[in-house]
């Protein structure tokens, strides 16, 4: 638990608390970008520790709430083929598709597989010759470099039956969907630290730059979150906005050159449609020409029609900052973990979830 | 534990069949060669359609099915979860286990010898908790139509003469503590899933609590007002469950809960919440405030009770809800989960 317990320690949660009740003076609207830093936020109790003109908002970066509906009727389409194992990482699993779940499809009959890394998946269409193996390949840029190497490595072994249902979304295009708003309200981000650990900040600074706002790459734990939070208010205090990193035990200005190598060999950066937001120009990634027989879209010729998510859901409006979960005229009736209308209800990182499972009415 | 199968002997066969489970000579000779001649006892060697016996004064009766997998796992099997299990259930009541069914539901093709090893931990828990195998059953289904083995016991036992165990008898300040350390069970498990292994020293904490209970009981009686042992749903589920049946409410400490640094390890990273992660040998007892010293250090000094803690208090506020004060300070609500824990994307 090293590296952790540290960022843990509630004598220098208590520092930085107390640095920042000296510093606010006025209200300010903040936004964490990953869903990991706000369920962080929710489990630790922060929220109602911080300085009330403080308002945390929660960002779009969790990746199994901004998969669109769309993606999951192929994902259930691909697992009920016969003869395909579909490999998905857990989270994706409860998700409700237009129709059904991939646990519904699982229990069902389907042969959905729980996996922790793509890599395993390749070896399963290894060891299931006359197996077709789909794997599940979503997330921000955090898990793209994974993904991308299972690509590579099937390649190189020359494994044939294997595939990706690709759905990666990225980072600085929703931030800049966000700011572009008309009616923005964000004043500053904690921009998303493991996203940061692969790609670095720079690509944060023209942001930063156009939109006049500070944005401070932050880390997960608590020490790390009011650190955060303090050095982004701090810089609003100041009128400044710059790219900062508390997170620099882990990000590195420059990202990680192997994990991006590995992105741009085998992905290109496409359009994306957003869960609740609408379509992001240039804001995913998609399986390159060169590799098309691993993408599974393609694979499997894959047209379906295109659905609308339920639209009492109010996801897109949380996702952009603009409500919080308790606002919502569902939340905690007719959306529930048990039977959710949308994405961010269900997912470990989802903002309504981490609302109803740690803070309904402490 | 050795898992070699050894080479097959002139007519046996090395995994059970459909046949096993037709009711003629292979069903016979199964039960025969490998159930009653290891388990063997007054009720059993009867071979009868039941067991007979006498009880006299209160009992508890319990059931519970094992479907675990993989059957072996590190620091246990299907078989010892088996007896512990029911032995467990019945100890929550305050009653000690006497009398335990038995009956298997095999799935054709399990290999004969894993058959016998997990019979041998059955023959080693029972023993260990002191309880007889007086009656059961053995079916197998076709291949595909069940996960290799399914075990189911029932258990009966005689109740404490000073247990009043009920949750009706808690009130506000009542002490909330735990006998062990939390998770390791579901964590073990976990750990050596197929998909998921990942590297890791941590064990199932499955033993037997009668013991615990008894000794218990025989000093504190009526002061022990609540016993549950936090298997499936863990910890947070138990006290949900608590919380919701009194409509009182129950403040827990972060700081206080006895955690292995390696159970905690594979939980962040799996991105698993302890608190929700099964547990195999260990219990939650509700006490009066007056005696949670003494029997905080009572539990201290028995085996399997060495990590025990005082995790928390039942409140008049927050009426059905757990609360868990953060390690920060903070607080946030500790709900039933909505399914089943799944392993987080990032």
């Amino acid at each position: 638990m090293k590296y952790i317990s540290e960022y843990r320690d509630p004598q220098l949660v208590k520092k930085y608390l107390h640095e920042l009740f000296r510093v606010t003076t006025r209200p300010w609207t903040l936004m964490e970008i990953c869903g990991g830093q706000t369920h962080s936020l929710v489990k630790n109790g922060l929220l109602d520790m911080l300085p009330p003109q403080i308002n945390m908002v929660h960002g779009p970066g969790c990746p199994v709430c901004v998969t669109s509906v769309s993606v999951l009727d192929e994902a259930l389409w691909l697992a009920q083929q016969p003869d395909v194992i579909f490999c998905s990482f857990g989270d994706m699993l409860r998700v409700p598709g237009s129709s059904q779940s991939l646990l519904h499809a699982k229990a069902a009959g389907a042969d959905v597989r729980i996996l922790y890394s793509p890599l395993e998946a390749v070896q399963l269409a290894v060891d299931n010759p006359t197996k077709e193996v789909v794997f599940f390949a979503v997330g921000f840029e955090t898990t793209a470099p994974a993904n991308a190497l299972s690509v590579v490595q099937a390649a190189a072994r020359g494994v044939t039956n294997y595939s990706i249902l690709a759905s990666h979304v990225l980072v600085p295009p929703a931030m800049e969907a966000i700011l572009g708003d008309p009616d923005n309200l964000i004043d500053g981000f904690l921009a998303a630290g493991h996203v940061c650990t692969i790609m670095g900040t720079t690509e944060y600074d023209p942001i930063a730059a156009k939109y006049k706002v500070p944005i401070v790459v932050t880390g997960f734990e608590p020490a790390d979150l009011l650190q955060g939070i303090l050095m982004t208010v701090t810089q609003l205090e100041k009128g400044t906005y710059k790219v900062e990193n508390q997170y620099a035990r882990m990000v590195a200005r420059e990202g990680n050159a192997m994990a991006m190598k590995a992105i741009h060999e085998v992905f290109d950066v496409s359009d994306r449609m957003w869960r609740g937001i609408g379509s992001i120009p240039e804001s995913g990634y998609e399986v390159k020409a060169a590799y098309s027989q691993y993408n599974a879209r393609l694979k499997f010729n894959i047209q379906l029609p295109v659905r609308e998510e339920d639209p009492d859901c109010i996801s897109g409006d949380i996702m952009r900052g603009h409500k919080k979960p308790v606002q919502c005229p569902a939340f905690g009736n007719r959306c529930k973990p048990e039977h959710p209308l949308g994405a961010p209800m269900v997912s470990s990182e989802g903002a309504c979830a981490a609302y109803y499972q740690y803070k309904s009415s402490v | 534990m050795n898992l070699n199968c050894p080479l097959p002997t002139n007519g046996v066969s090395r995994i059970i069949t459909l046949g096993h489970g037709s009711g003629g000579l292979l069903t016979h000779q199964l039960l025969q060669t490998e159930v009653f001649d290891l388990l063997h006892n007054d009720w059993l060697d009867q071979q009868h359609d039941g067991a007979t016996f006498s009880l006299n004064g209160k009992v508890a009766f319990s059931t519970d099915s094992y479907v675990v997998s993989p059957l072996f796992f590190p620091g246990g099997n299907i078989g010892d979860l088996a007896i512990n299990g029911t032995v467990n259930d019945l100890a929550m009541c305050g009653a000690m286990a006497r009398y335990l069914s038995l009956s298997f539901i095999i799935e054709e093709g399990l290999e004969l010898c894993l058959f016998r090893e997990v019979l041998r931990h059955i023959k080693a828990a029972a023993q260990a908790a002191g309880v007889a195998i007086v009656t059961g059953d053995t079916k197998v289904v076709e291949r595909g139509k069940g996960d290799q083995l399914f075990i189911n016991t029932s258990g009966i036992g005689h109740i404490h003469p000073r247990a009043q165990i009920h949750h009706n008898r808690i009130v506000p300040g009542d002490v909330v503590i735990v006998s062990g350390e939390i998770a390791a069970h579901g964590m073990a498990i976990m750990s050596v899933r197929k998909g998921l292994e990942f590297e890791t020293e941590v064990c199932s904490d499955t033993r037997p609590l009668h013991e615990m209970v008894g000794k218990l009981l025989d000093c504190f009686g009526e002061q022990v007002k609540f016993l549950r042992d936090p298997t499936r749903g863990g910890l947070a589920s138990v006290l949900n469950e608590m919380t919701e049946a009194t409509k009182l409410g129950v403040m827990m400490e972060e700081n206080s809960l006895p955690l292995n640094e390696q159970v905690a390890a594979a939980c962040e990273m799996l991105g698993l919440d302890p608190l929700y992660v099964a547990n195999e040998g260990i219990m939650v007892a509700i006490v009066s405030e007056a005696v949670a010293p003494t029997v905080l250090g009572a539990l201290k000094g028995m085996k399997g009770g060495e990590q025990a803690a005082i995790i928390g208090r039942v409140t008049k506020e927050h009426a059905g809800k757990v609360v868990l004060e953060s390690r920060i300070g903070g607080h946030r609500v500790v709900n039933f989960l909505p399914g089943e824990q799944l392993p987080r994307i990032c």
